[in-house]
Order: structure tokens, then C-alpha cells, then sequence
């Protein structure tokens, strides 16, 4: 085979590395290897094994005749088709809809890797009309609990009514 | 081309510009990642969907909102040579997972090379600003600023509860990695850089050498930056990563006080050594390169060595890599080659300057 790097000589060295606590293998020339192993690159070391070579095993291999699925109703993304597993061995999903396909496993996953599991950062203006008006009725609800809590009755009076305005548009 | 045109030309701004603490801080680097809704992610792409996502990136950055930030060029992937990718990767424009993208990979780039966003490599989108310095709050503001004009143009993958939806789960809701590359020699000549950097990956950020194999780290570069990026808003991340980068530059300040107070004789012999080895080698493979070149510039830093420019190291550090000396002595080199091309283009950089060395 042709070395992953240059696609220009014969692979002669397979390199092994550890990333993410994931082991990769990639063919190299001798060159390429000398070049990597003489500086790394400014990058995190990504995985810079083959996807496509990867796929199509785990694709080949569902598809042979002996092959029997262990799980019955293995998880699968209706969108994209990838299954649950192949995410696991890839470390990437196929497809946006993977995130509500796959939710269940989901959860106690982005509980390891991330703070917390729901966005708080930035919204996009316009997929993200209705979340930023949930942001702001929540807001306001807030400013209305102190407002009451303060016995600023006027202030309250006008958020409630801020409010009141926000929800019929939002139920229209 | 003179070696000043060449590196006038092939120097990105924020190899040439300084800025805030950039004694200590090199550079200062906002990612986001967005895809697009309606199309698998890259790792699934057939030709044709990596072809859509291109066209309709290109038709967003032809917009006049995005014209109003700057200049922009995309080209694809395979229509670059491997070694002008290679030089990409080593300006730090692109990954090297992008490089290897020939089929379905673009990249554009802002003529003054502080932005590049690169098309169909792990994600759809990937917009990344490099500054001088420390800035990562202007880096952010730049890449919202961009992420705002293109998302004017394009629907992206967005989910009410997990946010900005990407490949890998470790970039999901901001998407946001921001990452600040440090020079610490101080730290790493008096020995706490280890204890130091292990304190920092306890608090939810990653460190790493930038070059170097393994644990091993070449030139005491580290780049410090966060891996959390749902959970907490984008101000939380940067605030969070520039309070710890704060008191890094704080302990590396204080470390090469004390080594100027206890080990005077010692800093000086070590930088001038350095500066003599680097001003005279006739080979220099790109370890020793990096290690020499971070004792030059704490030398520049601490006021030993004079007449040469503090922009020495991340000149250098850039310029002899590999694909940089292929590019510069226009030809292909093998690794023996290059260590004598490499001194060769070292000393005559050093040249330029008007040197002095204080003892
Ligand atoms: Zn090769
Ligand atoms: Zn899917």
C-alpha cells in the first residue's frame, strides 16, 4: 500500500500511537515516519487512521454471510446508519441526528467527558430564535421572584405583563 | 529570494507581531466548530455532499457581511501540492488531519493569515483566529464575529439541548477549543514544570508540549487550553483558561527572577553558548533548533543578549521546520539535508541583526 501521508512511496513502517487513550495504527514510507518522528506536529495528534478503510470493515463485516448480529435491537441512527458500536470505535458520530438517536447512551457519556449536558453558550440567531426566547422569559421570571420578594409591586406588575407578552407569542 | 523577502512573504502576522505578555505568551488561538444542517458529518461524506459543503461555504463567504472582515481566498485542498499543505500545517493554519483531506478538504484564509477556516475536515467548519500575544478575548471576538456573518448564509446543526452539534462529542456545545502557546523556560529550568502543568490539567484544561515526542517537550513551548466545551458559556471557557494562563506567566515571571539572582553566571553561559552554537553550527537538526533557540530568546527576554529580535524564536521555529526549508531552498531535501540547510539558514538569519552579547 501507499504511505498515508505523501501518497507517493511504498509504506514500509506501521506506526503505532496512543491518542486519547485510543490505539492507532497508520502505514508510513520511511521518510514520512522520520519526518514525524523528527517533529510533531503543531496540532493535537488526531486520529490519523483511515475512517473510510475503518467503515468499510465494520460495514463488510455486518454484511457477510456469517456474520450475526450480537444485539437484536442494536442501536442505529435512522438518518446516517451508523450504529452505536461503530460510533464507540470511531469517537465520531455520522450525522447531526446521531445526538437524538443515540441519546440514551448519550447522557452518562457527556456526564464523563463535559461539565455539565446542556448548552448555555452562545445561540445562533436564527435556528436559535426559540431557544434565546426561552432564555429570556427564564430571565425574566427570575427578575419577577425578586422583584415580588422585594415588594417592588410596580416592577413586578410590568415584568408579569413583559411576560404575559412573550408567552402568547411564543404559543402562536 | 533573500532569506528577508522570503520570510517577509512567508511569515503569517502572528509569526511577525508582538502583543500583550509575548515575552511569555506566544500566541493566542480561538477554534469553532460548526456543521452544516441536513448533511452527514465529513466522516460519512460522499464526493458529492463534500462538494455541497464547500459551494455553500464559499456562497456564505461571498457575502458582504463577511467581506467586511477581511479579505478571504478558499482553495481546495486538492489543488494545493503535499508540500504547500505542509507548509499550511506548519504556519499552524491547518491540522494535519486536513493535509491529508485531499479529496474533500478546503481551507480559506484571510490574506494576513490571523483567520483560516478550514471545510470537511473533522467537522464541516472550522474557524480558527490566531493572534500575537495574549488576546484570546479580540481571538473570540474576530471568530464569533466571522461564525455570526457565515451563519447569516448557512443553517447550522443546532440542538436546543446540546447546542452546537459536532462530530466528536469532546467539541458539542460551544464547540469552542481555546488554546494559548507559552514559552517556559524558567519554569523548566527550575524544575516545577512538571508540578505546574499537572495543577493545570486538574482543572479542566489540556496541556501538551507543541513539539516533541511523548512526554518529551522541545524548546519548552506548551500550548495550555480547555477540553469542557458544553456546560459553560464561551466567556466561562475563555475567562477560566486566560486566569490560569495569568498566573502561569506569574510563576515563569518569578522563575527567571530567581534563576537571574542564584544562577546569574550560569543563565548567562548557558544563552550565550546557545547563541554561539546557533550563530556558527554548519548542521542543526530541529531538536536542538527549538532547544537553543527558547535559551536565545529567555537571553533576549532577561537583557543577557541584545541587538537581536525578541520575534527570533517563533520565526525561526516556523521557518526551519521541513516543507518551510523545501520551500525556501526550492527543492526537495532529505533529513541529512536539511540539518545543514537548516544552520545555514540560521546563521544568516542571525546575520540580519545587529548582535551583542552583555556578560
Ligand atoms: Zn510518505
Ligand atoms: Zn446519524
Amino acid at each position: 500500500m501507499l504511505c498515508e501521508r505523501c501518497h507517493e512511496r511504498a509504506a514500509t513502517v506501521h506506526v503505532t500511537k496512543i491518542v486519547n487513550g485510543e490505539k492507532t495504527g497508520y502505514h508510513l514510507c520511511e521518510q514520512c515516519a522520520k519526518e514525524q518522528g523528527e517533529i510533531m506536529n503543531p496540532f493535537i495528534a488526531g486520529n490519523a487512521f483511515d475512517f473510510n478503510k475503518l467503515l468499510s470493515g465494520l460495514l463488510n463485516m455486518e454484511s457477510s454471510p456469517g456474520y450475526t448480529p450480537t444485539q437484536v435491537n442494536q442501536l442505529r441512527c435512522s438518518t446516517c446508519g451508523m450504529t452505536y458500536n461503530q460510533f464507540t470505535q470511531l469517537g465520531r458520530f455520522g450525522c447531526p441526528d446521531c445526538y437524538d438517536n443515540f441519546a440514551s447512551r448519550l447522557e452518562p457519556l457527556l456526564r464523563r467527558i463535559q461539565t455539565g449536558n446542556s448548552h448555555s453558550g452562545k445561540v445562533p440567531t436564527k435556528s436559535g430564535e426559540k431557544i434565546q426566547q426561552q432564555r429570556r422569559l427564564e430571565a425574566l421570571r427570575r427578575e419577577l421572584q425578586k422583584a415580588v420578594a422585594e415588594e417592588n409591586f410596580e416592577r413586578a406588575a410590568e415584568l408579569r405583563d413583559e411576560i404575559r407578552t412573550l408567552e402568547q407569542n411564543a404559543g402562536e | 529570494m533573500s532569506l528577508s523577502d522570503f520570510l517577509q512573504r512567508a511569515m503569517s502576522r502572528w509569526m511577525r507581531d508582538g502583543g500583550p505578555d509575548d515575552d511569555i505568551v506566544i500566541s493566542s488561538r480561538i477554534r469553532v466548530a460548526r456543521n452544516i444542517q441536513g448533511y452527514p458529518f465529513p466522516i460519512l461524506q460522499t464526493d458529492s455532499h463534500a462538494t455541497e459543503v464547500i459551494q455553500l461555504v464559499e456562497q456564505a463567504m461571498s457575502t458582504m457581511s463577511v467581506n467586511q472582515l477581511g479579505n478571504y481566498e478558499m482553495v481546495r485542498c486538492r489543488d494545493l501540492s503535499p508540500l504547500d499543505r505542509q507548509v499550511l500545517v506548519e504556519k499552524h493554519l491547518i491540522s494535519p488531519d486536513l493535509a491529508q483531506q485531499d479529496k474533500h478538504g478546503a481551507v480559506v484564509l484571510r490574506d494576513d493569515e490571523l483567520v483560516s477556516i478550514m471545510v470537511n475536515e473533522e467537522d464541516h467548519i472550522r474557524i480558527q483566529c490566531i493572534l500575537p500575544g495574549m488576546r484570546l478575548k479580540e481571538s473570540w471576538q474576530l471568530a464569533t464575529s466571522i461564525d455570526d456573518a457565515l451563519e447569516s448564509k448557512l443553517t447550522y446543526a443546532f440542538h436546543e439541548k446540546y447546542g452546537y452539534l459536532t462530530a466528536c462529542p469532546t467539541n458539542v456545545g460551544t464547540g469552542i477549543r481555546a488554546s494559548v502557546m507559552m514559552h517556559l523556560p524558567g519554569l523548566a529550568l527550575s524544575g516545577s514544570i512538571q508540578r505546574l502543568l499537572s495543577a493545570v490539567s486538574q482543572v479542566g484544561l489540556a496541556v501538551r508540549g507543541i513539539y516533541g515526542e511523548g512526554s518529551e517537550s522541545y524548546g519548552n513551548l506548551f500550548q495550555v487550553s480547555n477540553q469542557i466545551t458544553l456546560g459553560e458559556t464561551e466567556e466561562e471557557i475563555i475567562d477560566n483558561l486566560q486566569s490560569v494562563v495569568a498566573q502561569l506567566i506569574g510563576h515563569e515571571r518569578n522563575a527567571r527572577e530567581q534563576l537571574l539572582q542564584r544562577n546569574r553566571v550560569q543563565l548567562e553561559d548557558r544563552v550565550s553558548r546557545s547563541f554561539g552554537i546557533l550563530a556558527y553550527a554548519r548542521r542543526m537538526d530541529s531538536r536542538e533548533t527549538l532547544e537553543r533557540l527558547s535559551d536565545v530568546r529567555l537571553g533576549i527576554d532577561l537583557g543577557i543578549i541584545q541587538g537581536v529580535s525578541a520575534g527570533i524564536l517563533k520565526e525561526l521555529m516556523i521557518s526551519t521546520q521541513p516543507a518551510f526549508l523545501q520551500k525556501y531552498f526550492n527543492r526537495e531535501l532529505s533529513a541529512s539535508e536539511r540539518d545543514i540547510r537548516r544552520a545555514a539558514l540560521i546563521r544568516e538569519r542571525l546575520r540580519q541583526d545587529d548582535t551583542e552579547v552583555h556578560g
